[in-house]
């Protein structure tokens, strides 16, 4: 019982520094890797830990929690996506950019 | 790219159907946790009509037909996942904390061996749940990638550092 308590609560850190992680990141794209991973295991333990706690849900959250890690990257990997093609500047500091002849519109191709 | 035809024969529409009503019997089984009869003939109902509208979805998605083989390398490769993902939210979070905010970002490519589309699918997301790299887009056998430490910039180098530990186990499930 207490250690559904543990678990939630070291979900929390990791969902805070998410949150820190987007205040402190320079650019879009750093922003989303820091939005991405932390999130994805803070999300996990404090929905997990949940079921923990009270054992007859456990197999519900482990459900809401497998498709909170299948559609978290599907996020934000539209949003980076939509960030290339519109041509969001990257940080300064970047150290290659390979992302010639990537990131164009499929709308206008045709 | 898929284009849409409804031309599948009737062996590929009944395994198809079986396989998706199977999968939403057992996930609402799992959701309702209780068994009780009266809710899993509800469920049996509701899984039925739901895969008779969507399998020709579910058969586009072109799933490689289940052996013991697959299935074992599918589980291996869901632990192999989780201790990544694991790595890489220690590794971002602590780079997070760091005042001074250790990041050394860049956009590289990287080649998949990997033809189906599903599959690819898969080792996009994969990458985008581990150590500091996120996938931005893909075209045909490439994939663009935003990697916050980067280590190498030639396509083989970064193949190999970021796509290898997946696309192993990805090649022997989907081919």
């Amino acid at each position: 019982m207490t250690w559904g308590w543990w678990v939630t609560g070291f979900g929390v850190i990791f969902l805070f520094l998410g949150s820190l992680g987007i205040y402190r990141m320079p650019d879009v794209y750093n922003r989303l890797q820091a939005g991405t991973k932390c999130t994805t295991l803070g999300a996990f333990c404090t929905i997990i830990g949940v079921g923990i706690i009270e054992p007859t849900w456990f197999w519900t959250t482990l459900i809401i929690a497998v498709f909170v890690l299948v559609t978290n990257p599907i996020s934000s990997h539209a949003l980076g996506r939509a960030s290339c093609i519109s041509s969001v500047p990257l940080c300064e500091g970047t150290k290659v950019d390979q992302s010639k002849g990537f990131c164009r519109s499929k709308d206008n191709d045709t | 790219m898929h284009k849409k035809d409804n031309n599948y024969s009737g062996k590929d529409r009944i395994e198809g159907f079986l396989w998706l009503f199977f999968f939403l019997v057992t996930l609402w089984l799992l959701l309702t946790s209780t068994f009780n009869y009266q809710e899993f003939l509800v469920g049996i109902v509701i899984s039925f009509i739901i895969a008779i509208v969507t399998h020709e979805s579910y058969i586009q998605l072109g799933f490689p037909p289940i052996t013991l083989k697959r299935f074992g390398f599918l589980i291996l490769y869901i632990f192999i996942l989780f201790w990544e993902i694991i790595k890489a939210n220690l590794d971002v979070a602590s780079r997070i904390i760091r005042p001074s905010l250790p990041i050394n970002p860049g956009v590289v490519i990287i080649k998949t061996q990997l033809k189906s589309d599903i599959a690819k699918t898969i080792l996009a997301n994969s990458i985008t749940l581990t150590p500091g790299t996120f996938t931005l887009d893909i075209e045909e056998d490439r994939l663009l990638i935003h990697w916050i430490d980067v280590k190498a910039t030639a396509i083989e180098e970064t193949t190999e550092i970021i796509g290898k530990r997946f696309e192993k186990y990805l090649k022997v499930i989907f081919q």
